[in-house]
């Protein structure tokens, strides 16, 4: 995982080295510092003169002035070399994102992914923040200042001997009680505020059922568990400030008791007066580095949970890759299944799809019709390679999908996705992810096509209004018709509709499906539907179920040969329609 | 995007922030602060003694006579050891009650804020950026905590460290305590400057962050789309630019809070070194002090003074790295009010649901579940109370309404739907079918008009029990986190399994539910995504039979089915209409067509109105629609 993590500071490098580097330096002057300064009080002590004193002053801000130069520097290249990590690390994931193919894009939920690139991101960065400036500064004051304190104190030192470990294991036994505890308290929190983000989205419902109070009560026992965990852990890491205070104390008791009897009793040989307050600067510094040392400490172990999940996102590997010698020219929008069988994952027992046979030959309309979970969308996202057959073969334009080059291959499928979005950014900007250079006449043409002309030029804002994340300002048949108009901007050699319709009424729907007849009658086109009157008129009608073709053909055939499609026939035309039919 | 993370700080937030803690914690608060004022004083007063035993070295180290000073010296520190003693027991204490008070003050203003969401209008969630709201509860309370848990306390200790240590100072050496001040007076002007400087980009950082997350949100959100289209590169373009962006303000942002620490740092040993050299000078030119004690200058002086001086800079350093988070805290506590400030839905009804029972041809109150439900109606004119048989006639008359002020969406709707009626909505997307019921559950008032409830002006019946009078299945299924069972339960909370599994029964929804892994027990998570579309409509579906309303709204409740369910479904919705009042919203007009009154709406006005076969013989709108899906075969 370290690994892996660190791969991403490149060209941070250098600030990466440098920050500890620069860091080291200033935690020389620190220490250096007070042990001049002891110098200092001695010669006011003995009686110096004033230049004495100047010349004292003068060093001592000369090398206040390094530490000042080497502190900021190292929070400079700090700085930089941190964010740029984080940097590095979210593009890495958004990267390794885009890469994701269909499968790998199921196995992450979106919020858990959007959580990835923030929150974890943060928190990994904090930490690696800690670590080159915390992680070499505490351990190196920490020796740096036991030694000074050796030097000038002499036996009086042992006292750190004694404090340091006594402090430093205080405060593991802090860390090993709440680590658990957080570990614990966390995802609760996560789930807490999941729970509020359903009760946002859902809220019509509970106004509806009049759950408002239920709702509360639900909440309140989940906030109330939250914060018992939390308290719990927070009391206990509080402890850390008293038992930091209590070490310092009881130093500064033993200085100050056992050094004067030294001073004194020695005549100020062993100690003096100037070395006894620069022992109580060090003991200060010694266990203020254990304390921060347990601090990072906490830290990386917090970060590391983030670290993982970080890590996992930049391991996936894409379960579909570009063939070594891709094909980038489609000869035309026929499409083959042979004996395909598919399951999504490995360890299914159930194929989704088993033994498709269909051949469907360039340029015809091809309905496909069948019941909820009758794998209607995988049979046609088989075609442009967002899966991968499990068994036999797909081929469009005469060659094994598998042989394409993918953006070539996905470029010339064209799919209209069930559950379709819309990005912020104006009608003209969706437009374009279909066709980057379309010129406007090509975008009204689309459009016109799709039914969706006649009500983007009624907004004040024609082509140029402005969507908002997720299409939210259109109506769901509206979102749809612009879907199909981006993605008839590819003019692609086969188009798949995937229930493209079903918020559109009849109506537009039909005149859609008329427009694409006449105007792009080379297409191939595949229709999902629930409506048998969508599908009603293709060449080609296949009915699914259970993963399995029932039966194909035209609709009067079907409805002479087929149950199912009979069935379906009836039951949406079974009142009224009869009557009106001819 | 929306975004208002900008710490704008208004007078009053930080002031209403100690003013909650007071009010939520009367006892622990104060107790608390006595404890930290305690600890700060008590904190600073070892620098006295500690002067008293190098003094008394001073005089004695170099004849070497511990004995005679030994007295002096153990009495002074058994007074430092007590005063430590009382540091460390107040220090512990506040300690402890902070967790406890920040941890709870968090919990009790996420309920807040939570229970008052659950009181505002929808229209508060139609137009409030959902992730804007979740904000709230993760960015705003997690800058809150920091502020409350450690900026707070130790902005107070400093300040009053700083505040004792000066007198300390004075009580020692005014000469020298003015040096420190102006020192300390020209650190505080180095950390603003330092500090805006952070502040600036700390606030363009989380500007930033917004973009970003917003971003990456929209994006995986359409990551299928992405790949469809083979957007990738451009993504990654785009993601690339927003990130370099990101990266500036926060480098900026980091490199002038990681300065701030060295140099304060370095000032205060700077600080260090003039005091010292200010008290050389005094020493050795035997100036006069004037100090508050009266003792003149010595060893005993300087020494201490100079401790005194590291720590009073610490403290100055402490107090400007708290003022960063102090200043988000405060803004995100702001936003915190913002929401718990917000209006609730007001609801002025008196008119309220009640079981009822029949006795001698009159309506009687009961408590038990009796099947018939009455409007209670007290009459506030001659104190009378009467009832009304809940029957589920509903009646529309000259409705005006829009969503906003100036654009009107539903102009002179009237409508009467008579008990058990099936009425149906069809329009193209847009011509305010939804609206309608918008208004009968009242999400939205009307602006014109009356809508009656069994000859009630539905604004004089309490919202709650209008709304359990009405079953409503909408569009977008929602489903909560937890079991299938306690899904289906949410309709009615007092229903028995049998019940709910009735309901399922009824909706067509069993079958599907025992083939699950847990069958009824099964726990859905992220709103049933491991289940399909149709299945969840199916669920909602046994939702609200289970709630058993008299008045069911159905708006395009079997969009997502299947027709073959549909034809599953239909039936058990059949069964489910029978005696009640439906108003049925739908895009296939085969679902529709058996409904009594088919209400023909385009943009916001009902244009056509009657049966299946009048609208058919009328040949108008509907029956282009009805033939339009036929005709151009």
């Amino acid at each position: 995982m370290i690994k892996k993590l660190a791969s991403c500071i490149r060209e941070y490098k250098r600030d990466s080295i440098l920050t500890p580097v620069l860091v080291s330096l200033e935690v020389v002057m620190e220490c250096i510092i007070p042990f001049i300064i002891a110098e200092l009080v001695n010669q006011i002590k003995g009686g110096c003169d004033m230049k004495t004193i100047l010349n004292y002053g003068l060093v001592l801000v000369v090398m206040a002035i390094l530490s000042l130069t080497f502190g900021s520097l190292a929070g400079i290249t700090c700085a930089t070399a941190s964010c740029g990590f984080a940097k590095n690390m979210r593009r890495d994931m958004f990267y390794s994102i885009q890469n994701f193919s269909f499968e790998n894009i199921d196995r992450f939920s979106t919020s858990s992914l959007v959580t990835r690139l923030t929150t974890d991101v943060t928190n990994v960065q904090m930490a690696f923040m800690m670590i080159i400036r915390m992680a070499v500064r505490c351990p190196f004051m920490l020796i740096f200042a036991f030694v000074m304190a050796f030097v000038m104190g002499g036996r009086m030192a042992f006292i750190f001997l004694i404090v340091a470990p006594i402090l430093a294991v205080a405060l593991i036994i802090v860390i090993a009680k709440t680590m658990p505890l957080f570990k614990k308290v966390f995802k609760k929190y996560d789930r807490l505020n999941s729970s509020i983000q359903e009760n946002v989205k859902g809220i019509r419902v509970v106004k509806s059922y009049v759950r408002e109070d239920y709702e509360k009560k639900k909440f309140n026992t989940a906030a109330e568990d939250v914060c018992a965990d939390f308290t719990k852990a927070d009391r206990i890491l509080a402890l850390n400030g008293p038992i930091m205070q209590f070490c310092l104390y009881a130093v500064m008791v033993f200085v100050l008791s056992f050094g004067s009897y030294t001073i004194i009793t020695s005549k100020g040989l062993d100690l003096d007066v100037g070395q006894f307050s620069a022992l109580l600067t060090y003991s200060f510094m010694i266990l203020n580095s254990l304390m921060m040392i347990s601090m990072v400490f906490v830290m990386i172990t917090m970060a590391s949970e983030s670290g993982k999940r970080i890590v996992e996102v930049l391991d996936e590997q894409s379960s579909l890759t570009n063939p070594e010698n891709p094909v980038f020219d489609i000869a035309d929008g026929s499409i083959d299944f042979n004996n395909v069988s598919f399951k999504y994952a490995k360890t299914a027992e159930k194929n989704t799809l088993s033994n498709i046979n269909l051949h469907i030959e360039s340029g015809q309309t091809v309905g496909i019709i069948g019941g909820t979970g009758s794998s209607k969308s995988t049979l046609v996202q088989l075609i442009s390679r967002l899966y991968d057959v499990t068994e036999g073969a797909v081929l469009v334009g005469g060659r094994d999908v598998r042989e394409y080059d993918l953006e070539t291959l996905r470029n010339e499928v064209a799919v209209v996705l069930q559950k379709n979005i819309l990005f912020s950014g104006t009608i003209k900007d969706n437009l374009r992810w279909g066709n980057k250079n379309a010129t406007d006449e090509e975008m009204i043409e689309a459009c016109k096509l799709a039914q969706a002309d006649e009500f983007i030029v009624r907004f004040p804002d024609g082509y140029d209004t402005y969507i908002e994340q997720g299409g939210a300002n259109v109506s769901g048949g509206q979102k749809q018709r612009l879907c199909i108009a981006r993605a008839l901007l590819k003019k692609p050699k086969i188009l798949i509709m995937d229930d493209s319709t079903s918020a559109v009424d009849t109506k537009t729907d039909a005149l859609i499906r008329a427009a694409m007849r006449q105007y792009i009658p080379e297409t191939t086109k595949l229709i999902i539907a629930q409506r048998i009157s969508s599908v009603q008129d293709a060449d080609i009608i296949v009915v699914m179920e259970n993963g399995a073709v029932s039966a194909a053909g035209t609709h009067d055939e079907l409805l002479k040969s087929n149950e199912i499609y009979k069935d379906l026939y009836n039951i949406q035309n079974k009142t009224g329609g009869d009557s009106d039919e001819e | 995007m929306k975004n208002n993370k900008r710490p704008t700080v208004k007078k009053g937030t930080a002031k209403r922030v100690i003013k909650t803690l007071f009010e939520f914690y009367p006892v622990l608060m104060p107790l608390t602060l006595v404890c930290i004022i305690f600890n700060a004083i008590v904190s600073s007063m070892p620098a006295i003694f500690m002067q008293r035993v190098i003094s008394a070295v001073e005089t004695s180290w170099q004849s070497g006579d511990w004995a005679g000073v030994k007295e002096q010296i153990i009495g002074t520190v058994i007074i430092l050891v007590v005063f430590y003693v009382l540091s460390l027991l107040s220090g512990f204490a506040f300690n402890q009650t902070m967790a406890i008070i920040t941890q709870g003050t968090l919990k009790k203003l996420r309920e807040k804020m939570f229970n008052r969401m659950q009181d505002l209008p929808v229209q508060f969630f139609d137009t409030t950026n959902h992730g804007d709201i979740m904000s709230h509860y993760t960015n705003d309370i997690d800058t809150l905590r920091q502020m409350v848990s450690q900026s707070f306390p130790q902005l107070l200790v400093s300040i009053l460290t700083v505040t004792t240590l000066f007198s300390i100072m004075l009580y020692f050496c005014v000469w020298m305590a003015i040096v420190v001040l102006v020192g300390v007076i020209f650190m505080l002007i180095v950390t603003s400057k330092v500090g805006g400087g952070s502040a600036k980009y700390f606030v363009k950082q989380q500007i930033e962050i917004g973009k970003e997350e917003g971003y990456i949100e929209e994006i995986m959100n359409g990551q299928k789309v992405v790949k469809v289209f083979c957007h990738e590169e451009e993504s990654k373009a785009d993601f690339d630019k927003i990130n370099e962006e990101l990266f500036l303000a926060s480098e900026k942002a980091n490199k002038y809070a990681n300065i701030l620490g060295p140099v304060l740092n370095n000032m205060g040993n700077v600080l260090y070194v003039i005091v010292a050299i200010a008290g050389g000078f005094l020493y050795l030119n035997n100036v006069t002090n004037l100090s508050l004690s009266g003792m003149a200058i010595s060893i005993s002086v300087v020494v201490p003074f100079l401790n005194m001086t590291k720590q009073f800079a610490g403290n100055i350093g402490q107090v400007s790295h708290q003022i960063n988070s102090v200043v988000m805290g405060i803004a995100g506590a702001e936003r915190i009010f913002d929401l718990i400030d917000r209006e609730p839905e007001v609801d002025d009804g008196y008119v309220t649901l009640v079981n009822a029972k029949e006795e001698n041809g009159q309506l009687v109150e009961c408590k038990e579940r009796t099947g018939i439900w009455a409007w209670k109606h007290p009459h506030q004119a001659d104190g009378t109370v009467t009832y009304t048989r809940l029957r589920g006639d509903i009646v529309m008359d000259d409705v005006d309404f829009g969503y906003v002020d100036d654009k009107i969406v539903l102009h002179n709707v009237s409508l009467f739907a008579e008990p058990g009626q099936k009425i149906a909505f069809v329009g193209a997307t847009g011509a305010g079918k939804t609206t309608i019921t918008n208004l009968i559950n009242r999400f939205y008032d009307i602006d014109d008009g009356k809508i009656r409830y069994d000859g009630i002006n539905i604004n004089k019946i309490k919202k709650a029990d209008l709304r359990h009078s009405l079953g409503v299945i909408l569009q977008d299924t929602n489903l909560f986190t937890g079991t299938v069972m306690d899904n289906i339960r949410y309709g009615r909370l007092d229903a028995t399994d049998d019940e709910c599994i009735e309901a399922a029964k009824l909706a067509g929804a069993h079958d599907f539910i025992t083939r699950l892994p847990n069958g009824y027990n099964t726990v859905l998570t992220e709103n049933g995504s491991n289940l399909s579309q149709g299945q969840r409509q199916l669920l909602a579906i046994s939702r609200a039979a289970v709630a058993d309303p008299p008045v069911m709204i159905m708006d395009e409740a079997t969009s997502s089915i299947d027709t073959h369910t549909e034809a599953v479904v239909q039936r058990g919705m059949d069964a489910l209409m029978k005696g009640r009042t439906v108003f049925v919203i739908a895009h296939r007009l085969s679902t529709v067509k058996n409904s009594d009154v088919i209400m023909v709406l385009e943009q916001g006005r009902i244009i056509e109105r009657g049966s299946h076969d009048k609208l058919i013989a009328e040949k108008g709108k509907y029956y282009q629609l009805y033939t339009g899906a036929f005709e151009l075969e």
